[in-house]
């Protein structure tokens, strides 16, 4: 049977839905053994498809660069025979994923939606106009996969656990963690992990506390299009589009945005789209399964109240 | 102290893409400097000035900044981008060899490109707008041996110290970080504003070298790259049907209302 790694997510000390995502993906191709640095972890990982966790002992990974990971992993890869690597395609997994491709001389399939029992991985590219099908003909198969991609299936009964010691080296070590600041929240969901996505554009004047309130009553996360973060007026940490992040959630709502193809190449695979806009002829309608041609100021108070009333 | 910049010729990424014969047809759309190397351009004239006896760039200031790009003969009008923005000089991996390689023979050139160069520093951009992988930064300081300081939201370097400190930002948050010389570093697109390039350094990019190499300059043998070595390989790429315009109504003082009844009748509230 083949060997699959997964890298365990967690975000402030508890597993992240995203592995269950690799948990489940890893299962269709073989035993599921799940990596983890932080022993607290393997406790967790039981509710998915995972019958090994791999605990790596002797090295904080919070303290470097994403160096150590990869080369921890890279160990496992030659340890297990692994036919796979599975990775969240987060900044930091990708780098993970390139280094540890790299170091095992394997091909690599970043940003992948599915992978199959045969290693096949689907991806939506050019703003999600084209599917691709794509194999890694050389190595071990590393591959990142979109989160939100698939529903976790729950796992039957409690993983092994084994213990493991990378040898990690100096050059490993090179780039290092002197502090940290955590993200500042703020109640909302993360943007590429909601199931929803209230965005905002040029159309706001800079004035986001529309679309922030309509977001809040829908529990969504805010998004802000590249005229909106260039303005200053939103983080640029919000951009959704081509040189911003990639959303693809279950209802995207753009607001006051025309919808360029740098926009709409970070959005349009959403599985539902509303578009609220002044101009009639802006390209967003093309997309939008619901649209309101409106000031944007009038159309989402009114629909926030009213949301706020059906849920009452 | 040494700076190297990475800079990538990429399809306008305003333009309609396709595929053709599994790889993105890169003739039917204008080709740009890439967006998001701009802004290490940018970030590599400040720490250059900010450590220059005359606060400016170029002969005078003891660093120099040399760009380093793959790509076919025409990346040289992006190059020549990059040096009007006030780089000094460039290097230009060109051959015929090079066409389809993927992220690990990219990773592999630019190495050996970077090696031979005795940098102190090296400064990409976070992903080129059309593969948009993300991983050439840290493939690089794997192949090298150096530190990876990556995403950087900001970026300082005391070259006396032969010391770089960056604010890493990424959906963890920020991690100060820090490292020696030699380092990798890319930048996000927060960090700085890239300037456009003046006519003055527009008419002196001109006069600047682009050393061209080929694969044997470098030492690199022509099965190590190209689209025999890539080691992934597209099994067939589909149009996705164009999404169809659904409802579209003029706000007729109850739009806020029609689209909430929208939302809880399909189930989204």
């Amino acid at each position: 049977m083949s060997e699959v790694l997964i890298l365990v997510d967690a975000v402030d000390g508890k597993v992240a839905k995203s592995t269950g995502e690799l948990a489940t993906f890893a299962k269709a191709i073989g035993k599921v053994n799940a990596v983890v640095f932080d022993a607290s972890l393997a406790s967790q990982l039981s509710s998915y498809t995972i019958d090994n966790v791999i605990v790596c002992n002797g090295i904080d990974v919070t303290k470097f660069s994403p160096a150590p990971v990869a080369q921890a992993l890279a160990q496992l890869v030659a340890s297990k025979s692994a036919a796979a690597v599975l990775i969240t395609s987060s900044a930091r997994g990708k780098e993970i994923a390139g280094r540890l491709a790299v170091a095992t001389n394997s091909g690599i399939i970043t940003d992948a939606s599915t992978i199959d029992s045969d290693l096949v991985t689907t991806q939506l590219v050019f703003g999600g106009s084209t599917t691709v099908h794509a194999a890694v003909t050389h190595g071990t198969t590393i591959a990142t996969l979109r989160s939100n991609s698939i529903e976790p299936t729950a796992g039957s009964g409690t993983p092994t656990t084994e213990e493991f010691t990378p040898t990690i080296s100096d050059a490993a070590k090179l780039g290092q963690v002197i502090s940290t600041e955590p993200v500042v929240k703020g109640g909302r969901p993360e943007l590429t992990e909601a199931s929803i996505v209230v965005s905002g554009g040029r159309g706001t004047n800079g004035d986001f506390k529309p679309v922030e309130a309509f977001a809040d009553v829908l529990g969504a996360a805010v998004g802000a299009s590249r005229a909106a973060t260039d303005a200053g007026w939103y983080p640029h940490t919000h951009q959704v589009g081509q040189t911003g992040k990639t959303v693809s959630p279950q209802l995207y709502v753009a607001c006051g945005i025309s919808g360029a193809i740098q926009h709409r190449a970070g959005m349009q695979t959403s599985k539902m789209i509303v578009a609220i806009n002044k101009d009639s002829e802006a390209p967003i309608f093309e997309l939008a399964d619901y649209g309101v041609i409106g000031d944007l100021f009038n159309v989402l108070p009114q629909a926030t109240t009213a949301i706020a009333a059906k849920k009452a | 102290m040494k700076i190297a910049v990475c800079v990538k010729q990429v399809p306008d990424s305003w333009a309609e893409k396709k595929m053709a014969g599994g790889v993105l047809d890169r003739a039917s759309v204008d080709a740009v400097l890439n967006d998001l190397d701009e802004y290490a351009v940018e970030e590599a004239l400040r720490i250059v000035a900010a450590n220059s006896p005359t606060k400016e760039v170029g002969e005078g200031s003891g660093h120099t900044i040399t760009l380093i790009s793959m790509g076919p003969d025409r990346a040289t009008e992006a190059i020549r981008k990059a040096l009007s923005m006030g780089a000094d000089e460039a290097i230009h991996i060109c051959d015929a060899g090079l066409g389809g390689s993927d992220a690990l023979a990219t990773s592999l050139v630019l190495s050996k490109a970077i090696s031979d160069g005795g940098f102190d520093l090296v400064i990409c951009g976070t992903e080129s707008t059309d593969a948009r992988m993300s991983v050439i930064p840290a493939m690089l300081a794997e192949r090298l041996g150096w530190a990876q300081l990556t995403f950087a939201g900001s970026v300082s370097v005391d070259p006396s110290a032969t010391k770089v400190s960056i604010a890493r930002s990424t959906e963890l948050g920020i991690e100060n970080m820090e490292a020696s010389f030699p380092v990798v570093v890319s930048v996000i697109e927060k960090i700085n504003e890239p300037r456009y390039p003046s006519f003055k350094g527009i008419m002196a990019a001109k006069k600047k070298t682009i050393t061209v190499k080929s694969l044997s300059d470098i030492g690199i043998s022509p099965d190590q790259v190209g689209s025999k070595a890539a080691w992934s390989n597209v099994r067939d790429a589909v149009l996705r049907p164009a999404r169809s315009a659904g409802i579209k109504l003029e706000d007729g003082g109850d739009g806020g209302t029609k689209l909430a009844d929208f939302l809880a009748e399909k189930r989204v509230i």
